[in-house]
């Protein structure tokens, strides 16, 4: 099966006619030069578009995709990073790395005992490195516990 | 005699106290990343970027530890290799061939202890290389107008797929992608947005060091999670550590000649480190014949590849720092630092801030000999961290990569911009296409533009302008001003389309040791 760079192919042209009318979108200015703002954009947009009908074409073999599970968790360590990004801000470094490296951890080698001490020593000695050895100002807990 | 008073001030930056602190750090760092499997020195130094900046180190300072860890990386390299037959990183693959036979017969420290020589043969041969060529090249640099540059950074990316990536229109598409991503933002020359979508993170452009580090480190975790950190197993036993000194001589030769090949094949723009190593294996292999047995375990299998790609380690430097041309992954993470630091290497470099490149020469030989005091004799240290499993390792090193950052924005949009690239990343393996050439297209991209715009200025439009002609009023007809745009376009050319017939030529490393 040669599906995957077909597809792929596929979404390419799609992007490359997309970022085409992103750089119809730019606006001209007063100040100009004989290439102008869209010129570059469209030369790249063209190449690209070059490059996704040969993939369509001419398709490599499938890579070998992962199975339902490790896409599944794949798939968790995305949203748990996703979560973290939000959570850092207002819940402060300890309590949101403590449990996303556990999860992280749990799913490279799935048992709760290591990961969660993963998570706990992760989260307390990268908080110490950071603040104490490299000087970060990072906010420990959530802004309301400490007052 | 100008050297000498150049590598003088060099010293006098590289030994306070402090710069030789950060150079022994960074060794020490550099040789820990290098020698964990899944990490080498490309996301080694991605992920420690955004914390040097955050640190507030001065240019000087914050070079000097990311060469350190860089030349340690390239060192580190081969420990996995030797003990474990999983290269610690991509330059390091050719190491295996011999070193894990090596190992299995229960040579494995001699297997080291000839490796690190190696290295450091290497990379002293390439430092020194880049204290003589890169003076040179930097002064015909200077004559360099916007249409050799445009044809340059042509050059670097249509050879930086190389004979590494197995579809050049794959190598092509990143190449895309990566100049695409770099036009987001603020035109430089009209101050017109493009392509943001009315969103005001994107005004900036996208950072740099947040794609690098999404593609490089959490694109990394992903493989480990789909790998279920099978790649971290247990090795071979590594005895009493002695100076195999007979070997050691009869390879003199061996080191040289690889560290020739190496070097070369690291100044080349996109050649990098893996096909310094690659051709010094293979060179050396011719040499030694039959009689050699390489593959076997033999001790020359093991110091070719490390010379060589220890010595393109340092000849990718020259490239960088003369061009502002990265001829490597991790160069082109180097460069990323330096522009960050409101560094743009190129000729000018050498007369503006000697300071900075006689300073980074000077601290690279020190590197040398510490990393050779860290590699021969403490060598046993390091194989001790090999045994940190990767369910600590991944997400010890993911959260780094979140708080490097967030501490240089402290915006989540840049954390959810990094989790995109890291998936972006990961599929982007799984289809064989090559993330380097993203990495440099982002960082050049502005760059590339500019110099197409300018010359077009110059030229008023004329695109034979690109290729050395220029319209002269009057006798009414076109000059040849130069033969720089047109050999480097046709070299560029010549360097997209040769890996094509040479790929059925030269076989895959892995075709050798079977």
């Amino acid at each position: 099966m040669k599906l995957s760079d077909r597809l792929f192919g596929v979404v390419v042209i799609l992007g490359a006619l997309a970022y085409t009318a992103g750089a119809f979108q730019i606006q001209a200015s007063f100040m100009s030069d004989p290439v102008g703002s869209k010129t570059f954009p469209l030369m790249l947009a063209g190449v690209a578009a070059i490059c996704g009908l040969i993939f369509v074409f001419r398709p490599d073999d499938d890579p070998a995709w992962p199975g339902r599970m490790t896409l599944g968790n794949i798939v968790i360590a995305v949203l748990v990073m996703v979560a973290y990004a939000h959570a850092l801000k207002p819940l402060g470094f300890l309590i949101p790395t403590a449990i996303c490296a556990a999860i992280l951890s749990f799913q490279i080698s799935p048992r709760p005992l290591p990961a969660a001490i993963t998570g706990l020593g992760l989260s307390i000695g990268l908080f110490l490195i950071f603040k104490y050895a490299l000087g970060l100002g990072l906010q420990p807990l959530p802004k309301a516990w400490l007052g | 005699m100008e050297l000498l008073s150049n590598l003088a001030l060099g010293f006098s930056v590289a030994l306070t106290p402090f710069t030789l602190f950060l150079a022994v750090a960074g060794c020490f760092l550099g040789t820990i990343i290098g020698a964990l499997p899944g990490l080498g020195p490309s996301n080694g130094v991605a992920i420690l970027i955004p914390l040097a900046f955050s640190l507030g180190l001065d240019a000087t300072s914050a070079l000097v530890l990311m060469t350190a860890v860089y030349y340690g990386a390239m060192y580190g390299g081969r420990i996995s290799s030797i003990l474990l037959n999983i290269p610690g990183d991509e330059p390091a693959l050719m190491t295996t061939l011999d070193g894990y036979p090596m190992a299995k017969a229960g040579r494995a420290g001699d297997a080291l202890v000839l490796s690190g020589f190696a290295s450091f043969f290497g990379a002293l041969f390439a430092t020194i290389g880049l204290m003589l060529l890169a003076p040179l090249l930097s002064r015909i640099a200077y004559q360099f107008g916007p249409s050799e540059y445009f044809a340059l950074y042509l050059l670097a990316f249509s050879t930086l797929g190389g004979i590494a990536s197995r579809n050049q229109a794959k190598a092509a598409l990143a190449s895309c992608i990566g100049l695409g991503i770099a036009m987001i933002g603020l035109d430089n020359q009209t101050g017109m947005p493009r392509f943001t979508g009315g969103n005001l993170h994107l005004m900036d452009g996208v950072d740099f060091l947040v794609a690098i580090v999404g593609l490089f480190a959490v694109a990394e975790v992903f493989v480990f999670i789909e790998s279920h950190g099978r790649e971290s197993s247990i090795g071979v036993k590594l005895g009493k550590v002695t100076l195999p000194v007979r070997d050691l001589t009869k390879g003199i030769g061996t080191m040289l000649r690889s560290s020739v090949i190496g070097f070369i094949a690291g100044v080349l723009p996109g050649a990098g480190a893996s096909l310094g190593s690659f051709l010094a294996y293979m060179g050396e292999k011719n040499v030694q014949g039959e009689k050699g047995g390489f593959g076997t375990g033999v001790p020359k299998g093991v110091m070719a590849p490390e010379a060589g790609n220890n010595a393109a380690a340092g000849g990718a430097l020259v490239p960088m720092l003369t061009l502002g041309v990265p001829g490597s992954g991790t160069t082109a993470v180097l460069l990323a630092l330096l522009l960050t630091l409101n560094i743009t290497p190129g000729p000018t470099l050498f007369t503006d801030r000697p300071d900075v490149v006689w300073g980074l020469i000077a601290s690279l030989l020190i590197a040398n000999f510490v990393l050779l005091a860290m590699n021969v004799p403490m060598v046993k240290m390091f194989v001790h961290i090999l045994s940190v499993p990767a369910w600590v390792l991944l997400p010890g090193v993911m959260m780094i990569s979140f708080v490097g950052i967030y501490s240089l924005s402290g915006s989540y949009f840049d954390l959810l911009l990094m989790i995109f690239f890291g998936i972006v990343g990961w599929m982007f393996r799984k289809l064989d296409v090559p993330t380097v050439p993203i990495i440099l297209g982002i960082l050049l991209g502005n760059h590339m533009e500019d110099a197409l715009r300018r010359a077009m200025i110059l030229s008023d439009g004329d695109w034979r302008f690109l290729f050395g002609f220029r319209w002269h009023s009057s006798p009414g007809e076109y000059e040849f001003y130069s033969a720089i745009p047109s050999s480097l376009l046709v070299l560029a050319v010549a360097g997209f389309v040769a890996p094509i017939f040479l790929r059925r030529v030269i076989k895959k490393p892995q075709a050798v040791s079977d």
